[in-house]
């Protein structure tokens, strides 16, 4: 095998700026060699970003490095900085997370991809270097170079800037490029262009790639070969293939069978319990012990750290038990009550919410005299309806207009026009007055639970909130209910003095679903509310959602950007794009064989965590980005994306209609047939 | 749940006097404080007592600061002076937070016609000149310490409208006011119970930070004449008077002086120190305790 271009051993990093030494890594070892994608998986706090930035020898002076980094011959731990300096500019290129803060908002695109080259003097300033720029934004697919070379930053969409990042990271032909979470911030129709960019990319000039994801969808997608990353260890690395089909490490299997698929069966997720440690606070021994199926009550783990061995094939694991951990997916469990129930309601009962042409549209201002100078189209004609018991999942891309849905529903944001009715009642538009006893039946769960809770009240405070508003505290049993919902959402009636700082992000979550369960709603619109989770723990709060449901016989509104957890919770899913519903049906269907051209392309947009299916999938990789709302393409607002779209489309706007033949309804002029190949 | 509360107050005091400049400044504002308040029973001499014999005497066993040019004890009037200073300011600082913070809160949370009606209202009080809008609110009232005190209160009002305003504009979008909104909070409540207190922080510091202004501009008015009628003793008005004695008597003008220039340097000290670490408190993340959860 080839000499490695990155050789890391004994890598030991530790924080020392807040008086106490915080380990962020905690020795690990891995080599990249020349054309080979490794990727490194983690959640937040496995220290594989930290891992990142001392290759890169980026790290700030409050780090203690101990061990080597070997990079193409330089030991970049005690490197000088002249050195180092020299190293990032000819063996080394970074691709951060948020495109819109890598890049210079006051300096010319094509300048800036060439401007590390420049500065290490290996092409002169001027024509030759602009023409370079130029060459370099082809290869990364951006159209029309030349014109593009001269535009600045914020004249580029999202997915253009990531491609202007990796063509700059690309400039100097470096023999290792380090992505660290390169399509997080972006769209999944997106994030399929820029993945498929990069993997071209790095097979058309064999550098070495580390990529540092938490999705394990984009893992199986492009790397070659994993380091599974859990309180600063390696806990098992190996081929791509071997990781996903035979998993050892009671983690990595943990993190498997947590994750929803869009491709799986309709088995109740098994998450791993407890939560990821904070790095101050890393357990003694193995640092999984306490969250291990395996290791939980074995001396062994909580005292000896395992060390990775790898066998012939460069699997291993870090674990004192290696063969006992079953990569066996659970039992499936039938889910009873709710689907039935809403499945026999389906027919006969009334929905519990209807929503008919709604839109939402926010004037834009400008000049002096704040003349309306455009609109901003955010929800333009949506239809809805859900039954009692029933989850309707609500998916799109970012802008399409699903969270305004979802605040409009509630009262939040004031409907334009179209009609809102809860219950068989008119609710649009009502008086404050008025809306405040339709909201003791309807409530809100926030994306973000780091600011959806008050951060001065205690959490009792904060659940015990809704019931003293609406002056039913003590009616309701007062500080007993409290403990009581507590409890229903799985947390300890003694933590209800503490504030929400002292809470992890899953626990806030559970917080935020008690307070919006206090006034016994019928009714609960969830506003991605596991989109900021971590990957095990998105999987308690999934678990948590589908008790209560079972429980309490609630209506879920679910309204997420994720196709595999919409299409694990939902019974029917309605998919969005630019203010518009243009598909919707029972999931089954609309994820089996949907019509609408754009559906289509999303789903296979979405990575598979299953590297078995990187060769034989299908995937429809959409051109563009997504229009703006305040500028929507005329006729159908998909057509400029469309593989499909005729002049007709262009032209005229298609009825959004039941689709013969099948359950589902849709907007499209040419659905796709069952038979037609996309 | 006051316990805790309480816990994070002594816990926020703990690090603001973990600076030594904090410490400092901390220590000699309440032997400030404590001095000009318990001057009748710590200091037993009468400031309006009058001993011409004495007249501009120097610092000696008996004048410890020296006395003035109608024999009064110097000490005692600086002591005292701190007094009619620090009623002044504190006075001054609570009419400038119940009339501006109230403007603010308003403001912001409506927003629309009521925000421009009152902002330009501020904008209007901003646009005069401190010294010469208090010297002419008193030429209207009269030279009183009543007087001095409405006016420079008065000009502080825009400085806690305006930062009471900022803060309740950055907090109306965010999700946990939102979310007491979708549980039904009427206005009122959601603007005192959720908005206001989370605005706290940078109103605290304004306190201190306007208290030292306060101060200063109390000295100022009194030194032009038109502050606190004398005899009352005030810092302002020994610097005054003072002035004309500075060689016959350099203490009479320089002690007062020094007293000011501490008071004003310690309370920007604690108010930047304040400032520092509640900002602090805001990003530190605290380490969350262990899931407890059902799986």
């Amino acid at each position: 095998m080839a000499e490695p271009v990155l050789s890391v051993r004994g890598l030991d990093v530790a924080f020392t700026g807040s008086g106490r030494r915080v380990p962020a890594v905690r020795g690990i070892d891995f080599d990249v060699h020349p054309n080979e994608v490794l990727g490194i998986v983690g959640e937040s706090g496995s220290g594989k970003s930290v891992t990142s930035l001392a290759i890169a020898g980026l790290l700030p002076a409050t780090a203690r490095v101990s061990g080597s980094i070997r990079l193409a011959g330089v030991d970049v731990a005690t490197a000088d900085r002249e050195t180092l300096r020299r190293m990032r500019g000819n063996d080394v290129g970074m691709i951060f997370q948020d495109p819109t803060t890598t890049l210079n908002p006051v300096l010319q695109v094509g300048r800036q991809v060439i401007e590390g080259q420049v500065a290490h003097g290996r092409i002169a300033a001027g024509e030759a270097a602009m023409s370079r720029a130029v060459e370099l934004l082809r290869e990364v697919d951006i159209p029309d170079p030349a014109a593009r070379a001269i535009q600045f930053p914020h004249q580029f969409s999202g997915g253009m800037r990531q491609r202007v990042v990796i063509a700059m990271a690309m400039a100097g032909k470096p023999r290792l490029i380090i992505a660290d979470e390169p399509t997080t911030a972006l769209d999944v129709t997106v994030q399929a262009q820029v993945l498929s960019v990069l993997a071209r990319r790095q097979a058309e000039t064999g550098a070495a790639v580390i990529l540092i994801t938490h999705d394990l969808g984009v893992i199986a997608e492009v790397a070659h070969r994993v380091a599974v990353m859990y309180g600063g260890r390696i806990v098992e690395t190996g081929t791509v293939g071997e990781i996903f089909a035979r998993p050892r490490h009671p983690y990595t299997i943990g993190l498997l069978r947590s994750l929803p698929r869009i491709d799986g069966a309709e088995e109740r997720l098994v998450p791993i319990s407890g939560q990821p440690p904070a790095p101050s606070a890393i357990p003694a021994g193995c640092a999984f012990h306490p969250r291990c199926p395996v290791g939980r009550d074995r001396p062994e783990c909580a005292t000896r750290m395992p060390e990775l061995a790898l066998d012939a094939t460069g699997h291993g694991s870090a674990c004192h038990f290696p063969g006992e951990a079953r990569p066996a997916r659970a039992e499936p469990v039938p889910r009873a009550a709710a689907p039935a129930a809403a499945a026999a309601s389906q027919t006969t009962a009334a929905p519990l919410l209807r929503v008919e042409g709604l839109r939402v549209h926010f004037p834009i201002r400008a000049g002096i005299l704040r003349r309306q100078v455009g609109t901003v189209r955010a929800v333009d004609g949506v239809d809805l309806e859900l039954r009692a018991g029933e989850t309707l999942g609500l998916v799109g891309e970012s802008g399409c207009g699903k969270t305004t849905t979802a605040r409009a529903i509630m009262g939040l944001v004031r409907a334009t026009e179209g009609r809102v009715s809860f219950d068989g009642r008119d609710v649009t538009n009502l008086p404050r007055n008025e809306m405040r006893r339709v909201r003791r039946n309807m409530q809100y769960v926030f994306q973000d639970p780091y600011a959806s809770l008050n951060p001065v009240r205690s959490v009792g405070d904060i659940v015990a909130e809704p019931m003293r508003i609406h002056g039913v505290f003590d009616e309701m049993g007062g500080e007993r209910r409290v403990a009581e919902l507590f409890e229903l959402v799985g947390l300890s009636r003694t933590m209800m003095e503490r504030f929400p700082s002292e809470f992890s992000g899953g626990q806030r979550q559970r917080i935020g679903i008690a307070r919006a369960l206090a006034l016994q709603p019928r009714l609960l619109i969830l506003d991605e509310p596991v989109a900021a989770l971590d990957v095990s723990i998105q999987a308690q709060v999934i678990n948590l959602l589908q008790d209560l449901q079972r429980e309490l016989g609630l209506a879920y509104l679910f309204v997420a950007h994720d196709l595999s957890v919409v299409r694990h919770i939902s019974d029917r899913v309605a998919v969005m794009y630019l203010g518009r519903i243009v598909e919707e049906g029972p999931k089954a269907e609309l994820y089996g064989r949907p019509t609408h051209p754009y559906t289509r392309s999303l789903l296979s947009a979405v990575p598979v965590p299953d590297p078995a299916t990187r060769a034989t999938r299908r995937r429809i990789v959409l051109q563009g980005d997504i229009p703006s709302p305040a500028r929507p393409p005329s006729g159908c607002a998909f057509h400029p994306r469309c593989f499909r779209a005729s002049e007709l489309c262009a032209r005229e706007r298609p009825a959004f209609a039941p689709r013969p033949g099948t359950a589902l309804r849709g907007a499209c002029h040419h659905p796709v047939q069952p038979g037609d190949v996309a | 749940m006051t316990s805790r509360r309480a816990r994070r107050r002594i816990e926020t005091a703990r690090r603001v006097l973990a600076h030594p400049g904090a410490l400092a400044s901390t220590l000699f504002l309440v032997l400030t404080v404590s001095l000009a308040f318990l001057a009748p029973w710590v200091l037993p001499i009468d400031p309006l007592h009058q001993e011409l014999s004495a007249s501009l005497e120097p610092p000696s066993a008996q004048y410890w600061f020296g006395a003035d040019e109608l024999g009064r004890d110097l000490l005692a009037r600086v002591v005292y002076g701190a007094r009619t200073s620090l009623v002044t300011a504190g006075g001054a600082v609570a009419i400038a937070a119940l009339v501006g913070i109230p403007i603010g809160l308003v403001a912001g949370f409506f927003g629309g016609w009521r925000d421009a009606v009152l902002m330009r209202f501020i904008d209007v009080l901003l646009a005069l000149p401190n010294i010469l809008f208090a010297m002419a609110l008193i030429a209207v009232l009269g030279r009183s310490q009543l007087a001095a005190l409405v006016a420079v209160g008065i000009t502080g009002v825009p400085s806690f409208a305006r930062i009471t305003r900022a803060q309740v504009l950055s907090l109306r979008q965010r999700d946990f006011v939102l979310a007491v909104e979708a549980l039904g909070g009427s206005s009122s409540y959601t603007m005192f119970t959720t908005v206001l207190p989370n605005s706290l922080s940078p109103i605290l510091v304004q306190v201190v930070v306007l208290s030292s202004v306060a101060i200063l501009l109390e000295a100022a008015l009194s030194f032009l004449g038109v502050g606190i009628p004398p005899p009352t003793p005030s810092w302002g008005d020994l610097l005054r008077t003072g002035k004309s004695f500075l060689y016959e008597a350099p203490t009479y003008a320089v002690l007062p002086g020094i007293a000011l220039t501490l008071t004003i340097l310690s309370l920007d000290t604690l108010g930047r120190t304040l400032a520092a670490v509640l900002e602090d408190r805001r990003e530190v993340a605290a380490v969350p305790g262990r899931e407890e959860g059902r799986t």
